[in-house]
């Protein structure tokens, strides 16, 4: 009689299971290595340099990352101070509202996040970046005098840094929301009804013992966010300006890693290639940081929940 | 002895489900009140209506006048912080917060006062006193309240209950989660606190409940079958209900 299962067919299975997990970390190295082979030229000719020069002359062949890196973290800076306010405000939200109602707009938010990343980019173009350029930054520097403050800059163009890094603030929103509501969600209740208990307010319960409690988790939900703002092309294509100059003011024009990367790789060869290949290599190693200080950070709150219970 | 809490009619509900009839009770000023009964019987949720802590969730409501000093509290009018700075709660575990042993006692005192940074000090330490907690902590006053042991830390949230100068204390089964010496201690220092607050207790230790207390309220499904000096519940009860939950053969 023939066997109908050998243990051998098992480990084929396992075998299978392992190269389908192997193909993961093979593809992270594959990328670092040919990240590294192919930016060697640009690392060789203008060394660290690179990352603090400020030029970009394809004419001259002389390449610089500053104005890109400079773009990438002001327009997620931008991101983050808009959209931290208000993710937290919309987790404590769904945590007290109504069931239904909490469901029905923790749907919404979580839909954001589907929304494809050129759809912002596009509607950032044609809708936001006009509104931007009539109502909001007129209102912001000339009625509230915010022109005066240095860098803030005096002029609307609708497009630039600031906008780009309202349009991350809606991306990275539900993402942030949604780990923030999960870090309430984990606050036990008895401790809130301690605080309630002692005469705290909604708002007083939220910020002194819910966030306190949550600090780790919410950090790490806000490094998930960055992470997330640091690597966004498309969206921050449409609407930065793409101007390889170093940006003076938030509303000037500017632009960020992964923008010149997408804006300059189609004509791009020898020494500009690798440049670009430079930058890449750049951002891989800011996303990578900012992935392991949020996963440092969420494991921690994980952690601190096993010994809650 | 004057009474400082009265609750007349009360009817709980979590949502359609009673979990409370016609309850009527007298609590006394200056005094113990130990609410005793099996498991489910109501005595926890009894408790919560006196702060309105039963509030925070939307599905439970209540019927009837609870008065404290002869004002009905579940009036929507009544400021319900007041209100809890006034009826203070401990409950079944210690629940300090994330933050120092100074900070926990010294947080309700920012809530509900303006008042000078010595100020604050002086009153943080004569809680933690109060709640015979200083001689142990006064060195480690910076230190997280989540370090300290289990009865200490149950002390810490008794400090933080006393420091905003309540008059009523609520304590929701305070020991419970506590080892005996520790309970010991916590039992002591109830009896002292009684002369400065009026101490309503939930307790499914009933030699507690014969030892510290004044009244016993002895509640089943939801009803106060029978109320009393604790003496009396105890060794010569009316109910036949009562004698044979204290006598453990129910319960």
């Amino acid at each position: 009689m023939n066997k109908l299962r050998t243990i051998s067919q098992d480990n084929a299975f396992r075998l299978l299971c392992l190269l389908a997990a192997g193909i993961a970390g093979v593809l992270m190295l594959g990328f670092m290595v040919q990240l590294a082979v192919d930016s060697s030229a640009a690392w060789r000719e203008f060394g660290l340099g690179f990352i603090f020069s400020s030029e970009w002359d394809p004419w001259s062949n002389r390449y610089g990352a500053l104005p890109s890196i400079v773009g990438t973290l002001i327009t997620t800076v931008i991101a983050l101070v808009v959209a931290l306010p208000l993710a937290f405000a919309a987790a404590l939200f769904l945590t007290d509202a109504p069931p239904w109602l909490s469901q029905i707009i923790g749907n919404a938010i979580d839909l954001l996040a589907a929304i494809p990343s050129v759809i912002y980019g596009m509607w950032g173009l044609f809708v936001l970046a006009p509104i931007m350029q009539d109502y909001v930054q007129p209102f912001l520097i000339d009625d509230l005098g915010l022109g005066r403050i240095p860098f803030v800059g005096e002029y609307y163009m609708g497009f630039g840094l600031f906008t780009a890094g309202l349009i991350l603030a809606l991306m990275i929103l539900p993402y942030m929301a949604a780990i923030m509501r999960d870090v309430f969600a984990m606050t036990p209740q008895v401790l809130r009804e301690a605080a309630y208990g002692i005469g705290c307010t909604r708002w007083e319960t939220a910020k002194d013992i819910v966030l306190k409690y949550g600090i780790r988790g919410l950090l790490g939900g806000v490094f998930i966010g960055l992470g997330r703002a640091l690597g966004e092309t498309m969206a921050v294509l449409f609407v930065v300006g793409n101007i390889m100059d170093m940006p003076q003011t938030l509303s000037d024009g500017g632009t960020t890693i992964a923008s010149t990367l997408a804006n300059n790789f189609s004509e791009a060869d020898g020494l500009q290639r690798s440049a670009l290949m430079a930058l890449g290599i750049i951002l891989f190693a800011m996303s990578f940081l900012i992935q392991i200080i949020s996963h440092y950070y969420l494991s921690a709150t994980k952690s601190k929940r096993g010994e809650a219970k | 002895m004057a009474n400082k809490i009265s609750a007349r009619n009360i009817n709980f509900y979590y949502g359609s489900h009673q979990a409370l009839f016609d309850n009527n009770l007298d609590i006394a000023e200056h005094a113990i009140t130990a609410v005793i009964g099996p498991s489910g019987c109501g005595k926890s949720t009894h408790l919560r209506i006196y702060n309105r802590i039963y509030e925070l969730y939307r599905d439970q409501r209540v019927t009837g006048s609870l008065f404290i000093d002869g004002v009905d509290v579940l009036n929507e009018k009544v400021d319900v912080l007041e209100l809890r700075r006034k009826v203070g709660m401990i409950f079944q575990k210690p629940t300090p917060f994330p933050m120092s042993v100074f900070d926990n006692v010294a947080y309700p005192l920012r809530l509900h006062y303006r008042l000078s940074r010595s100020e604050i000090a002086d009153k943080v330490e004569e809680a933690l006193r109060g709640a015979s907690l200083w001689e142990e902590v006064k060195d480690k006053l910076k230190s997280s309240g989540l370090a300290l042991s289990g009865g200490q830390q149950q002390r810490l949230c008794i400090a933080r209950a006393i420091a905003a100068s309540p008059e009523v204390l609520l304590m929701d089964e305070p020991t419970s989660a506590i080892d005996p010496v520790a309970t010991l201690k916590i039992e002591e220092l109830m009896v002292e606190l009684k002369k400065r607050f009026t101490i309503v207790i939930v307790t499914h230790n009933m030699q507690q409940a014969a030892r510290i207390s004044d009244f016993t309220a002895f509640f089943y499904k939801g009803r106060i079958v029978e109320f009393g000096d604790t003496e009396k519940i105890f060794t010569n009860p009316d109910e036949k209900q009562t004698e044979e939950y204290i006598t453990g053969r129910f319960g």
